[in-house]
């Protein structure tokens, strides 16, 4: 059962004034909305150094010295970082994580939102912090935080090796690795990037450097047979346990499984590549020749070409369609399977699939106006103020949250009244 | 209007006399030296030279006519005594044409010379191109060398460190994830005591720009980043500044020749303003990092041009003040002059618009002579200053034109708006007793605005 299953579909419109919470306190920092649109929250300053978290018409008890990175997790928790002045916790729904440091920053969520973790520094220490338990070992640096997708473990890039000032000889012998739940792994390589877990959080690949010109994939400490001059961040297949990444070799971009070269044709560019849920298809963003960019759908690029971006590429649900926000000539449009939209917008946001896979919304902002665009239809659904849509499980509805006239509205619309 | 320089450049300050470059010990170009075979040095020319060049350097090699015009561009070689071995032409004869000539046979020996002379003695400020009749570009055959020498290891030990920290922090000063934040967090404080409902909005998803900067800031010079933000305040700019790494815009791995960590660092800032939904990114005042963003590193990653509009500081000034939404209360009293730093007048002219924004600013401006696009180098760009202490000598030796070009002006106060043509010229002052104060145009800005 989907978390949105219970949320109201029904009532067309809600709304809880906000404008006058601009003259309740000194100021409002940009405010975010539950991803059930019930609430809307913001830091405010309540003194002169004094700041709260204010709800709909509920305002946390505690004042805090700073308050920072204010969000709903994907179930609907609140969530802060906090300061007292002298040390950094967590906020969640009000209630302070018992543990504290010197800072934290770097929230992290697992989709179903039911575990978070963030980053700390703690005397000149780092680590990570999963749902108020620290690691058990912390490092003379962090970077590159990951949390699993089942939210029960977390990685980053750690420094094990004491780095002396300007000491690029032991730089060269590699004061880096990866750290799962705390525990690093025994290689140390050059450089350690961006990681991920597999799906079932027990194994963890990562972009490392053996040498200035030398890159490849570990996974679990192992690395891959082969190197390459260049590598981007490994993805792991969602049920199969093999590793892919964008590898580059001989002065081109394509894709590898587990070290070996699994697409045929060479790009220019080849990144962010993205497993379809059933893990069936790959598709990434791709430059099949200088200065042109599109979509490989299994290392096969789409005909359509834009000049200057795409980005946020994803698969529908039952992984048939593939859809991405595109830039072209400084205007925004999104392309789904390979078709360009018409309208051209000033920015999007990224492209939400219908459950079904038939339809695709998003936030686009043309003209300072916020506005719903469904499968290329403007509609006249908009604010000055909007986050993206969310469809209902059977996709006849549209969630909207938007902030109009003063008033944060929750809007339902049904695909009837959007598309007629 | 600026006014000339009413004094004729002075003899006071005498040029070097003719001399081989200055012996210096480099831990890290003795270490790579060692390393070296001339097999190694033979294969790795060969790859670098087969696989990375083509169209581009065949045609600047089969049109340079020798006439040696570039070297009356040339800093070093105008402040050395005319000594031929400093002129450009005369930097590619000693590395890439021997180079090419041998096959990449040379020794141990020749890669350290040429690591000298393409790391040290060339700040690829671009100068000689617009001397050149037929506009070849010898900062590009010299960064042609430098990819050699970064793949055989042979680097600068201060600059090589510098990439290895763009490598592993995403920023070029070893600032840690905390460190920044923190850093944001402290100068909101500190500017709330000037303007209570100051903000740096940090993370904030839609707004209009992304405001990026270089690792020294936060590092060493927060009250930039204190005087950025009372000027969008001011100004009531829809900004934010990112809390992850993609913050940091410079990029020391575009002169060091190691292009793989260059697209890596350049990418993260452009993920980070595509993350963010920005509509452009504003550059702080820096020139090789715009240099970076807007014509190296994006092109290396596919890029013709910046994915996301990106503008300098100085255009960005020129908008606010165009526009009315920044008001000066008082001009700068005080005679300034301007120094048109390389990467982003030769670069991408923005001189014109430099000179809008110190006439807005202040009552007296002085040109020095030449200006614009025939502005001589301050000699830091190019990585060349961030080859660090052991080049300073050299460094100074080969900027006693440009000493003698500030001199000239007679004025005290020196608009620099870029931040290693800021570190260079106060060297230079400092070594040629010149008694300059050298300010970014944010300083002047922040002091004479309405606020």
């Amino acid at each position: 059962m989907s978390p949105c299953d219970s949320w109201d579909w029904e009532t067309e419109e809600k709304r809880i004034p906000f404008s006058r919470w601009q003259t309740q306190y000194q100021w409002v920092e940009s405010p975010c909305v539950a991803p059930d649109g019930e609430s809307i929250a913001a830091v405010v300053r309540l003194t002169e150094a004094g700041f709260g978290v204010r709800v709909n018409d509920r305002l946390w008890t505690q004042m805090f010295e700073k308050a920072w990175h204010l969000g709903f997790a994907p179930d609907g928790r609140l969530v802060a970082i906090v300061s007292d002045g002298e040390t950094w916790t967590v906020a969640v729904d009000s209630r302070l994580w018992e543990h504290r440091f010197d800072y934290i920053w770097r929230p992290l969520f697992c989709p179903q939102g039911s575990h978070m973790a963030f980053a700390f520094q703690q005397d000149r220490q780092y680590g990570m912090i999963l749902d108020d338990h620290p690691w058990p070992n912390t490092f003379a640096n962090i970077s590159a935080m990951n949390l699993s997708p089942d939210g029960l473990h977390t990685s980053a890039s750690v420094q094990v090796k004491h780095l002396p000032a300007g000491d690029i000889f032991a730089f060269a012998q590699g004061a880096f690795s990866a750290a799962a739940d705390g525990q690093a792994w025994p290689a140390t390589f050059m450089n350690v990037w961006r990681g991920c877990f597999s799906p079932d959080g027990a194994h963890l690949a990562a972009e490392v450097r053996l040498s200035p010109d030398e890159y490849t994939i570990a996974v679990d400490g192992e690395q891959w047979p082969h190197t390459f001059t260049a590598v981007w961040e490994p993805r792991f297949h969602p049920h199969g346990g093999s590793v892919t990444a964008p590898v580059r070799l001989d002065g081109c971009w394509t894709l590898a499984r587990d070290g070996r070269i699994e697409w045929r044709r060479n790009f220019v560019q080849c990144w962010q590549h993205q497993y379809s849920p059933n893990g069936e298809h790959i598709a990434a963003i791709v430059c099949p020749e200088y200065g042109r960019w599109t979509v490989a759908l299994d290392g096969k690029p789409w005909r359509l070409r834009v000049g200057d971006m795409i980005t946020d590429l994803s698969f529908s649900a039952d992984g048939r369609h593939v859809a991405a926000a595109v830039k072209n000539k400084n205007t925004w449009s999104i392309a789904v399977d390979d078709l360009c939209w018409h309208h051209r917008f000033d920015r999007v946001w990224p492209p939400v699939f219908s459950p079904d896979g038939w339809h695709v919304a998003i936030k686009a902002e043309k003209e300072g106006r916020f506005a719903l665009v469904v499968d290329d239809v403007v509609t006249p659904v908009s604010g000055e103020v909007m986050w993206s849509p969310c469809f209902s499980p059977n996709a006849e509805k549209l969630l909207v949250p938007l902030i109009r006239d003063g008033s944060f509205v929750r809007r339902i619309v049904s695909m009837g009244e959007v598309l007629g | 209007m600026a006014e000339p320089a009413e004094k004729t450049p002075l003899e006071s300050i005498p040029l070097a006399e003719p001399a081989t470059a200055l012996p210096v010990a480099d831990a890290g170009i003795e270490a790579g030296v060692q390393a070296l075979t001339p097999r190694t040095i033979a294969d790795t020319v060969r790859r670098v030279l087969g696989a990375e060049t083509g169209a581009r350097l065949k045609a600047y090699l089969s049109t340079c006519t020798h006439c040696g015009l570039c070297a009356q561009a040339c800093h070093f070689y105008l402040s050395n005594a005319h000594d031929p071995s400093y002129a450009p032409i005369g930097k590619i004869k000693h590395t890439l044409w021997e180079l090419l000539k041998r096959k990449g046979q040379v020794s141990p020996e020749f890669i350290r010379q040429a690591s000298l002379i393409a790391y040290t003695q060339c700040n690829m400020c671009r100068r000689c191109a617009i001397y050149c009749p037929l506009g070849i570009d010898v900062a590009y055959m010299i960064s042609v060398v430098r990819r050699i020498c970064r793949a055989l290891g042979v680097t600068p030990l201060y600059l090589q460190d510098t990439v290895n920290s763009h490598s592993a922090t995403h920023n070029q000063m070893w600032v840690k994830a905390d460190e920044w934040v923190d850093t944001l967090q402290w100068q909101e404080e500190d500017a709330r005591d000037e303007i209570p409902e100051l903000r740096i909005p940090l993370e904030k998803e839609g707004a209009d720009i992304m405001y990026s900067i270089i690792a020294p800031e936060p590092k060493f010079q927060a009250g930039l980043i204190y005087k950025a933000a009372v000027i969008m305040h001011v100004a009531g700019v829809d900004w934010t500044m990112p809390a992850r790494p993609g913050w940091d815009n410079s990029d020391m791995a575009m002169y060091s020749g190691d292009y793989d960590i260059m697209g890596r660092i350049k990418r993260f800032h452009f993920d980070t303003a595509a993350r963010l939904r920005v509509k452009k990114i504003v550059m702080g005042e820096c020139g090789h990092a715009f240099r970076s963003v807007y014509d190296t590193g994006n092109r290396w990653l596919g890029w013709r041009m910046p994915p996301i509009e990106t503008q300098h500081a100085i255009d960005f000034y020129y908008d606010l003040l165009t526009s009315g939404r920044i008001k000066v209360a008082r001009k700068y009293e005080e005679p300034v002059t301007l120094h048109d730093p390389c990467n982003i007048v030769r670069g991408y002219g923005l001189h014109e618009k430099a000179r809008y924004v110190v006439n807005a600013l202040c009552e007296h401006f002085v040109e020095m002579t030449p200006n614009r696009e025939y502005n001589y180098c301050c000699g830091a760009g190019g990585g060349v200053i961030n080859c660090g202490p052991p080049y300073k000598q050299t460094r100074m030796r080969g900027n006693s034109v440009k000493a003698r070009q500030l001199e000239a002006t007679g004025v005290k106060v020196l608009i620099a708006p870029c931040h290693n043509c800021h570190s260079g010229l106060e060297d230079i002052s400092q070594h040629y007793h010149l008694g300059l104060e050298v300010k970014f145009l944010a300083d002047i800005m922040y002091e004479v605005m309405e606020k």
